[in-house]
């Protein structure tokens, strides 16, 4: 009989899915395996090790690693005020870049999620993202050469009788809003297009300003998107120290990490908790707020 | 009703016994695979390949070409704009060699990252010259760690048209008053290294702080000169440690005034660009003297083409390419004969290549150690420099 | 939504101002890439075409681009793997510790590149004593692309009922059979986007890189890096940006072209699930 047949002849795929089958959590298990597995013990543990090596110490000519637990690094870190000027700098600016980002952003996610035609709207998507092909490197190079004495920004609001901001930490702010503006524009676009445009109609027939339909309406839908934008903006200017070294003197968090993580690992550890710390309570206001339905 | 064990249960608690794991194989960590420091005894046939660390302008094709068809071992290079991003590099040991200067060496050595050089295996060895020899910057011991490259002096230069009168002491970045008038025109080395510039500024301007070599300080001292350059971080226009990034910096007039390398100085007039450096008639330095470095090519303990190393260290000593390297850079060679070898024949006098009264006045870079040399062992070390280095940047 | 004419005014031009914003740094890189000159001044003293050449015939660029491809496919192949694992259980069970997989999934890309770098070459280095090599940077770069696939797909799960994966397992097909011919193809077009976003910032990932690739082999970013610093080769590195830019119009376009197939645009379909889903939303 044919059913008997089926049942004597089961592959080996069959009896695997067979052990699977009713047993939804060892399916989720063995599905988790995996990605947990690389993510705990290869991240995470990684993690793990750095936060240990921060109470370590460093002998000063050989720089070899005394394990045990100190507290030095901290106490330098607390103790020294340009360790404290430093993270200050570094977050103040994060949280500039985000801002200006996310005002940057929005009105050309609007126009592409709800003003732009479809093609409009392909070209528009194209055009945004291809900037994130091109090399940070190369970039963040053209901004030096855009911002120097002798080059366009000055050459440009000369006739003003305005001088465009040279290196410093102004300079950093622009390039890094720059940088992370697509990062910005995307999620806002998704978020927006999400928005059903019944729903502004309705907002409108309702008798609604544009304005206030963008307040009461739009704003509160988008907002947990802005949020998903954010904390890439937020975070990658929080270890960025590429940019600062080539377009100013200030030094940022992850400038000190980087001159100390050969010379000094427990310091350059101990500081890189600052971050780490910083974005995992970011993270967690983030996801309360929803914005990791929108990355 | 089936009983089955909460897999996904089980799964958290393996996965936190091997995060566990993890944190234990930390705490025991690996061994430093220290060889004790063994000399090659013979050299061998090539590797074919050969992994270099360098400065820029050391490492170029004109020279590197031929030793690849002379070896066949290809030569990649990397440039790094300071001693840090040397050691930091060399510690990796992916790398076959180093042309250390003096603040990398001695940690260098004492890292074991690098080995001893046996010079017998490298001919052109016996006619550098005897002053680069048996240094402290590369000879522990006894033992010798490496061969000499050459040496310069760290140079002060300015734009002409910006800077006037021409300048003839290093006080026109160093001293507060004088250096507000290039406010933002300023370019200092971006490297811990560079407070030995201050000290050296201090023997001569602050006598009684007993200032006698600019790496070895004791607090009071070191203090002097970490105050002195919190006050120039004001007029800084820019900290550099890329060559070509202060190329650019001058060149568009982001900066006036500065210390540089020969290599930066000679592209920049190579360009056309109007700058100078101080003159002969100066004996080519500021009134206190500069620091500057001599350079060792050192050999890895890890390195996996030893034998192309030693090639490579007897290449770029030997007369011609020492002449050639010399003249691109701009720095007075380590090999005798290749005075003989260089385009222009006065090459090695305006280099000061035989000239010891010259290097009397040039304070090659050291590594900073607590040991003072007179016996008094409270000097400031590396850290406290690295650390001082942070804090004047802010 | 109507908009006055004053506002749409105001809006285009301010679209149009962000654009610029956006292009005009790119524009002077292309122009550097002409430039006749090592040293960057502005403005460029005489304009060549060579560099063009010379970038596309120097070998080490041709090999780190190649080498970039590599790790980018490999460590985007491995995303694509765990990611789609990692959704899969998230989207279709219930287990304890469910909502930490999302928080999970994203740190790698949350934190700062340099605290990864940093971590993950001590952990290389240092506690497993594994050497660097292109592995080591695969390793590192799927690590943080996970997240994109994860999120591509979980997101496009959410919105497939499940009726169909029923349907199919009541007809007596068994897991595998379900997920290959039911599950996959309605994820295809997730996976294609979140393939082409990982293989992007893979691509272009430098701080990471930095700390965790061998000697012997470096990535375009890194050979970019090492060639910024040798002023004779300034040029050459920004021809090889154009064309970089010019081949990736291609994928980008693609790209795109698969988030909309999968109905992320609400605006263009107005479909009724998606307003319905809208409305629950506060």
């Amino acid at each position: 009989m044919a059913s008997e047949a089926v049942v004597e002849r089961r592959s080996a795929g069959h009896r695997l899915a067979d052990l699977f089958h009713g047993r939804p959590r060892l399916q989720a298990g063995a599905l988790l395996a995996g990605p947990v597995g690389w993510l705990v013990i290869g991240y995470l543990g990684s993690l793990a090790v750095l936060l240990i090596a921060a109470f370590w110490t460093v002998s000063p000519l050989s720089g070899e690693l005394t394990r045990g637990l100190s507290l030095e690094n901290f106490e330098t870190l607390v103790n020294e005020p340009v360790y404290r000027d430093i993270i200050w700098r570094t977050i103040r600016i994060a949280a500039l870049v985000t801002v200006t980002d996310a005002i940057l952003a929005f009105p050309i996610a609007f126009y592409m999620a709800k003003v732009a035609s479809r093609r409009g709207k392909a070209i528009l998507v194209v055009a945004v993202l291809l900037p994130l092909w091109s090399s940070y490197l190369v970039k963040v190079y053209a901004w030096r050469t855009l911002l120097s004495a002798g080059g366009i920004v000055n050459w440009a609001l000369e006739p003003l009788g305005l001088h465009g901001p040279g290196f410093g930490i102004t300079a950093v702010w622009l390039v890094m809003s720059y940088l992370w503006l697509p990062y910005m524009i995307l999620p806002i676009y998704a978020g927006l297009e999400r928005i059903p445009d019944s729903l502004i109609s309705a907002s409108e027939d309702l008798g609604a300003s544009p304005l206030t339909t963008f307040r009461r309406v739009i704003l509160p839908l988008v907002f947990p998107a802005v949020v998903a934008g954010s904390i890439f903006t937020f975070s990658l200017t929080l270890g960025d120290f590429i940019t600062p070294r080539l377009v100013s003197n200030s030094q940022f968090i992850g400038t000190v990490v980087f001159n100390n993580f050969v010379t000094n690992l427990p310091l350059a550890s101990a500081l890189a908790l600052v971050p780490i710390i910083v974005m995992i309570a970011y993270l967690l206001v983030a996801r309360r707020l929803g914005a990791f339905e929108h990355i | 009703m089936r009983t089955h064990a909460h897999p996904v249960s089980t799964a958290w608690l393996v996965v936190a016994g091997l995060l566990a794991f993890m944190l234990l194989l930390a705490g025991c960590g690996s061994s430093d695979n220290n060889t004790t420091g063994k000399e090659l005894t013979k050299v061998g046939k090539g590797e074919g390949a050969l992994s270099l660390i360098s400065w820029a302008g050391y490492v170029e094709a004109e020279w590197t070409k031929p030793f690849e068809q002379k070896t066949g071992c290809k030569v990649s290079d990397k440039i790094a704009g300071t001693s840090d991003e040397m050691v930091q590099l060399m510690r990796t040991g992916q790398y076959d060699g180093v042309s250390a200067s003096g603040n990398a060496s001695a940690r260098l050595v004492d890292g074991g990252d690098v080995d001893p050089v046996n010079v017998s295996l490298v001919p052109n060895y016996k006619t550098i010259f005897s002053e680069l020899k048996d240094q402290p910057y590369n000879t522990f011991d006894g033992v010798h760690y490496g061969i000499p490259h050459g040496r310069g002096a760290n140079l002060l230069m300015w734009n002409t048209d910006d800077v006037k009168p021409a300048p003839t002491s290093w006080d026109v970045i160093l001293d507060p008053k004088k250096a507000a008038k290039y406010k933002g025109k300023i370019s200092a080395y971006d490297d811990p290294i560079y407070i030995a510039d201050a000290a050296v500024y201090l023997k001569a301007h602050q006598p009684d702080l007993g200032i006698e070599n600019p790496y070895e300080l004791n607090e009071e001292q070191f203090n002097a000169a970490v105050e002195l350059l919190k006050e120039q971080r004001a007029n800084v226009g820019e900290y550099w440690s890329e060559a070509a990034k202060q190329i650019a910096a001058f060149a568009n007039g982001d900066v006036q005034v500065g210390t540089t390398w020969q290599y930066q100085y000679f592209e920049l007039t190579g360009a056309g660009e109007p700058v100078a450096a101080s003159p002969a008639s100066q004996g080519f330095l500021p009134s206190e003297g500069a620091t500057g470095w001599s350079d060792t090519w050192m050999i890895s303990s890890q390195a996996k083409h030893p034998n192309c190393m030693y090639m490579w260290m007897d290449w770029i000593v030997s007369p011609k390419v020492n002449a050639e390297v010399a003249q691109f850079f701009g720095e007075a060679p380590a090999q005798s004969l290749a005075c003989e070898q260089t385009e222009e024949k006065s090459f090695c006098a305006k280099y000061h290549a035989e000239n010891p009264a010259f290097w009397k006045r040039v304070y090659f870079w050291e590594t900073p150690v607590s040991e003072c040399g007179n016996g008094s062992s409270d000097c400031m070390n590396y850290n406290d420099w690295l650390n001082a280095w942070t804090a004047i940047k802010g | 939504m109507r908009l006055s004419r004053r506002a749409a005014l105001l809006l285009r031009l301010a679209v149009a101002v962000g654009l610029a914003f956006i292009y005009v740094p790119l524009i002077v890189i292309a122009i550097y890439a002409f430039n006749a000159s090592n040293i960057l001044k502005w403005p460029p003293p005489g304009l060549t075409l060579d560099w063009f050449p010379k970038a596309i015939e120097n070998e080490f660029a041709r090999e780190a681009f190649l080498t970039s491809l590599k790790a980018g496919l490999a460590a985007t192949a491995i995303a694509l793997l765990l990611g789609t694992l990692a959704s899969l259980a998230v989207a279709r069970h219930r287990f304890f510790g469910r909502e930490t997989i999302s928080f999970l999934v994203i740190l790698p890309i949350a934190l700062p590149g340099i605290v990864t770098g940093v971590a993950l070459n001590n952990t290389f280095t240092q506690v497993l004593g594994v050497e660097l090599s292109l592995f080591t940077v695969i390793v590192g770069h799927a690590t943080f692309c996970i997240v994109v696939v994860y999120n591509n797909v979980v997101a496009r799960l959410r919105r497939v009922s499940t009726s169909f994966e029923e349907a199919s397992a009541d007809l007596g097909a068994h897991a595998w059979q379900t997920f290959r011919f039911v599950t996959l193809p309605g994820m295809r077009s997730a996976l294609g986007a979140g393939a082409l976003l990982a293989f992007a910032l893979s691509f272009d990932e430098i701080i990471v890189t930095t700390f965790t690739l061998g000697a012997g082999e470096e990535t375009l970013p890194i050979w970019i890096f090492r060639n910024l610093f040798r002023p004779n080769q300034l040029p050459i590195v920004n021809a090889v940006a154009v064309i970089v830019v010019l081949i990736s119009i291609v994928p980008v376009y693609l790209a795109h072209r698969l988030t909309r197939e999968e109905g992320g645009a609400a605006g263009a379909r107005g479909g009724k699930a998606v307003e319905a889903e809208a409305t629950a939303v506060p």
